[in-house]
């Protein structure tokens, strides 16, 4: 005992939730805190189609409409599907992999609170009456200080480079994690596909994110320092804006759609009682797609009049993303084949997603082609296009996730008729709301605006998408009922309530104990605990003996960390410098306790570990 | 190829004659739109070839490999298959070639530069919050919201930006492109325009609150009919008779505007002929029933921030204009046509 004699820090209610470092209760703010803004971007959303539900209609001033769309892009993107794909990394990753937790689990928590606080300083803007509108791509001049008076642009600078913080954060942790913490046995060729898309999505962040820094730190020094960047009246350039945020804009695409590739494929596979096909060549596929995706973010330039020479190179770069992409559809469709196919919700999402992505992609190798991209660019095809790929693709990838994994992260079981409900009217919903949004493109509605005049043939299928809009609100209701539902229920979950699980998390109780694993897994296939199962195995033979676990001790550091962020952001902001510094003191001066004063963590001893320390 | 041809065609047939002709892009009514309107219905013709064989697969396995009730049984555990792998990368791999052949033939195509051509007509594009400048240099004159142009001609387009960025776009006759603010970044476009008519350009970036609003048409006309209207552009404008609207013109309007050859540099709309252009501000259509280019001029000048909110234009009260005033150049400029 005397050689672990660290005071056990716990604590309790909210205090626990403040503290945290354990990644599964990180996974769970994560999903709570990105489930809120999901809401929120919905909300946005839903008013968008309200006002677009017939001609001239005015619901919403023209002012307004351009915030509108601008936060729903925004939130979406960066607050609503990016931390609920964390939240189900951080429920995951560790235990696919056999480990007891990330790399880093204080920076784990920073990135949670510092995505929180950016996220939440964006939002303040809707309370403050300067609201970023110059939409998510925040194109200058529009959103430069001649023509974006007021602070709203500065919000989207602020918050986005704080919850950007976060998300560089999580990326360097989970690549560390992955390539350090895997369970004796797990080489890389048998780590599970939501593992490797999660491995490489991390690298996209690291070498994506810092673009958008400089981008946004660039911008901010225009508005707040009279920086001449993207001042033409001063020499600055527009395009160059447009280049530093499509250089990190189109990973950001593949940030987030390869982990919903990840999803599918356990998925698929679980619930087909079968193997992935061609596992191999998805990991190569998924690795293909992050290094051409770094090649083609001139496709969001074509009518920019960069010249038929970079026009035909990345029409051609961006083509060839469909041959890997295409070769994860057909792998998936040969993993149903010959399966036992059971249609549960996950299950649904992800069949669901199969057909629904193809449309999406098939749309994207239309827009690469671009002579015909100037027709397509900035009109309601984009709008189509996209929304296929991030709901149809990412949004289902998601749910269908989270309905796989919620007995995992809750040790609840969702119900199943209100899920299949939840699919069916999001599903339909979703196709009636962006399906005829192709044609209303096609006819000749640029995105992005307002108001339409009539009798220019827009009317009917706008009415059409509204609808539709309406009922993919009614399937997220019926989600959130479900939730609500199944965690008023006492239930007890077995360790493999699927039955067919495959990976290492399917051989822990659910939900896993703080230290996710007593003894660390011993790997011996992909696949790992389906192949013991099937040789008749109760549980994972163990790497070592039953001894003291070592846990990160909680700590309270990145909550005022990123509160002093948030402070020196609306004080940077606001041009109160006192403010902008004292929140930077704080920050840093938590840097300097959490330097200085070493915290070795604490130990859980094999007695305690058999009464059984639930998170 | 030769299973895409019946394919192709079925699009052709279903998307052609789609949306107005004077608005959608699936109707092409001109060269530049019509070859990428080709390869539009090639790119889709592909794609459906695709999209239909998942589909077919997908039902077919759902269909035929849904678990029974109570089935225990373990399925094959295949690792994957060499041939079916190589076949979907190779597949692939051929319709992007067949596509991306023409598209890498029609972006060089498209990007030909006739500003030295005699034959093309010039014509300077300037976008402004929330309306277009039109210039043609080779003439020396300068119009608002109404591109005339002759037909049969190569339209040569050299586009630029004010203020913020927009993109010029007349979708049935081609694809756009964006207008860039600052040196350097000018771009070039050009157009054809075979058939005479009136076709809707809109702009296609966002811009800000009226973004939505920004139309303006494009009307081509025949070589003599063009010719015409240069030289009544030309002509020494003709100013109203009345010496007190005369006043009120030249003092609250001709500070911005500009009619004729008064007021040349100006920071507004140019107003020469409006009484013969189809809309009021792009967006108030003049043919519409009870409308006409006086009760336009009047709604717009009334109230300029509710026709087109965020616009530069200050208001009939803000401006001092009294109703006798008003009235005035209202009519002034509606009878102020011009003879093409």
């Amino acid at each position: 005992m005397a050689a672990h004699a660290h005071t056990v820090k716990r604590y309790r209610g909210l205090m626990d939730w403040l503290t945290t470092v354990d990644h599964k209760k990180i996974g769970i703010l994560y999903l709570l805190a990105g489930g809120l803004f999901f809401i929120v971007g919905g909300l946005e959303a839903l008013m968008i189609r309200i006002q677009l539900m017939k001609p001239m209609n005015d619901f919403v001033g023209a002012d307004t409409f351009n915030e509108l769309l601008t936060m729903h892009g925004t939130t979406m993107i960066f607050l609503a599907a990016m931390p609920m794909l964390f939240a189900l990394m951080n429920a995951v990753i560790p235990l696919q992999i056999g480990a007891r937790d990330v790399a880093f689990p204080f920076l784990n928590s920073l990135g949670f609170w510092t995505f929180f606080f950016g996220g939440v300083l964006l939002n303040i803007s809707w309370f403050a009456g300067d609201v970023p509108a110059a939409g998510w791509t925040s194109y200058v001049p529009l959103a430069g200080p001649t023509y974006g008076s007021g602070h709203g642009v500065d919000y989207y600078l602020m918050g986005l480079q704080i919850a950007g913080i976060g998300t560089l954060l999580g990326g360097i942790n989970f690549m560390a994690t992955i390539i350090n913490m895997r369970a004796p046995g797990m080489s890389f060729m048998r780590m599970p596909m939501f593992t490797w898309t999660i491995f490489i999505t991390s690298a996209l962040i690291v070498f994506a994110f810092p673009a958008l820094t400089v981008g946004l730190v660039a911008l901010t020094f225009d508005r707040l320092f009279h920086a001449n960047f993207f001042e033409t009246g001063s020499g600055g350039n527009t395009v160059l804006w447009e280049h530093i945020f499509w250089v990190f804009g189109h990973p950001e695409v593949y940030i987030l759609i390869l982990p919903a590739f990840g999803i599918i494929s356990e998925v698929v596979s679980t619930f087909s009682r079968k193997r992935l096909f061609g596992y191999s060549s998805m990991v190569f596929a998924t690795v293909l797609i992050a290094f051409l995706g770094f090649m083609v973010w001139a496709h969001h330039m074509f009518t920019a009049g960069l010249g038929p020479v970079a026009n035909g190179l990345f029409s051609i770069a961006t083509m060839l993303i469909a041959v890997p992409t295409g070769v994860k559809i057909f792998n998936w469709l040969f993993t149903l084949w010959g399966g036992s196919i059971r249609f549960t919700t996950a299950n649904l999402f992800g069949i669901g997603f199969i057909p629904t992505f193809v449309m999406g992609g098939v749309t994207g190798v239309m827009l690469a082609s671009a002579p015909a991209d100037f027709q397509y660019h900035d009109s309601y095809f984009v709008v189509a296009h996209f929304h296929y790929v991030i709901v149809g693709g990412l949004i289902f990838g998601i749910f269908a996730g989270l309905h796989y994994w919620w007995p995992k992260m809750f040790g609840r079981l969702l119900n199943e008729t209100l899920g299949k409900l939840t699919f069916w009217t999001f599903f339909i919903g979703f196709h009636l709301t962006f399906f005829v949004q192709h044609f209303l493109g096609l006819l000749g509605m640029p995105r992005r605006v307002w108001t339409y005049l009539p009798n220019q043939g827009f009317d009917t299928m706008n009415l059409v998408s509204s609808i539709g809009a309406f009922l993919m609100g009614v399937g997220t209701i019926v989600f959130l009922i479900n939730v609500v539902v199944s965690a008023a229920k006492k239930q007890r979950v077995a360790d493999d309530p699927w039955e067919d699980g495959r990976s290492l998390e399917w051989s822990i109780p659910s939900p896993p104990p703080e230290y996710n694993f007593k003894q660390l897994p011993l790997v011996r296939s992909y696949d790992a605990w389906w192949n013991e199962k099937q040789k008749g195995n109760a549980e994972m033979p163990p790497a070592e003996p039953v001894g003291p676990i070592h846990m990160p001790s909680p700590s309270i550091l990145p909550l005022i960390m990123s509160i002093g962020l948030f402070a020196a952001g609306l004080g940077f902001m606001y041009d109160k410098l006192i403010v902008a510094i004292a929140g930077l003191v704080v920050t840093f001066g938590c840097m300097f306790l959490r330097s200085v004063f070493d915290d070795h963590g604490f130990h859980i001893e094999p007695e305690e570990q058999e009464k059984g320390v639930h998170a | 190829m030769k299973r895409l041809l019946p394919l192709m065609a079925g699009v052709v047939l279903l998307l052609s004659a789609c949306g107005r002709e004077d608005l959608s892009t699936l109707n092409p009514q001109g060269p530049v739109a019509q070859k990428q309107f080709d390869l539009m219905t090639l790119s889709i013709s592909i794609m459906a070839l695709v999209v239909i064989i998942v589909f077919a697969i997908c039902i077919y396995v759902l269909i035929r490999f849904r678990r029974r009730k109570g089935d225990k049984s373990v399925p094959k555990q295949v690792e994957g298959n060499h041939t079916l792998e190589i076949i979907w990368t190779v597949i692939p791999i051929i319709l992007l070639l067949i596509l991306g052949v023409p598209t890498i033939n029609t972006v060089f195509g498209l990007a030909k530069d006739y500003s030295k051509d005699p034959n093309a007509v010039q014509v300077t594009v300037t976008s402004h919050q929330y309306w277009w400048e039109f210039e043609y240099p080779e003439y020396g004159i300068k119009t608002a919201q109404e591109l005339v142009v002759p037909t049969g001609k190569k339209i040569q387009f050299t586009l630029a930006s004010a203020d913020v960025t927009h993109a010029f776009w007349i979708p049935s006759i081609g694809g756009k492109i964006d207008t860039n603010a600052g040196t350097g970044t000018t771009n070039k476009l050009f157009l054809e325009f075979p058939k005479e008519g009136v076709f809707k350009g809109k702009c296609a970036e966002l811009c800000g609150p009226s973004h939505s609003l920004m139309d303006f048409k494009a009307k081509a006309v025949s070589q003599a009919s063009f010719d015409r209207w240069v030289a009544a552009m030309k002509a020494p404008a003709v100013l109203p008779e009345d010496s007190k609207i005369k006043d009120a013109l030249e003092n609250k309007c001709l500070s911005c505007h500009a009619i004729g050859e008064n007021n040349a540099g100006s920071s507004a709309p140019n107003l020469t002929g409006i009484g013969s252009r189809q809309t009021i501000g792009g967006i108030l259509y003049n043919d519409e029933p009870g409308k006409s280019v006086e009760s336009n001029i009047k709604e717009w000048v009334t109230d300029t921030q509710k026709v087109k909110p965020g616009n530069m234009m200050p208001n009939a009260g803000e401006l001092g204009l009294t109703q006798e005033e008003l009235d005035g150049i209202a009519k002034y400029l509606a009878d102020y046509k011009l003879d093409y």
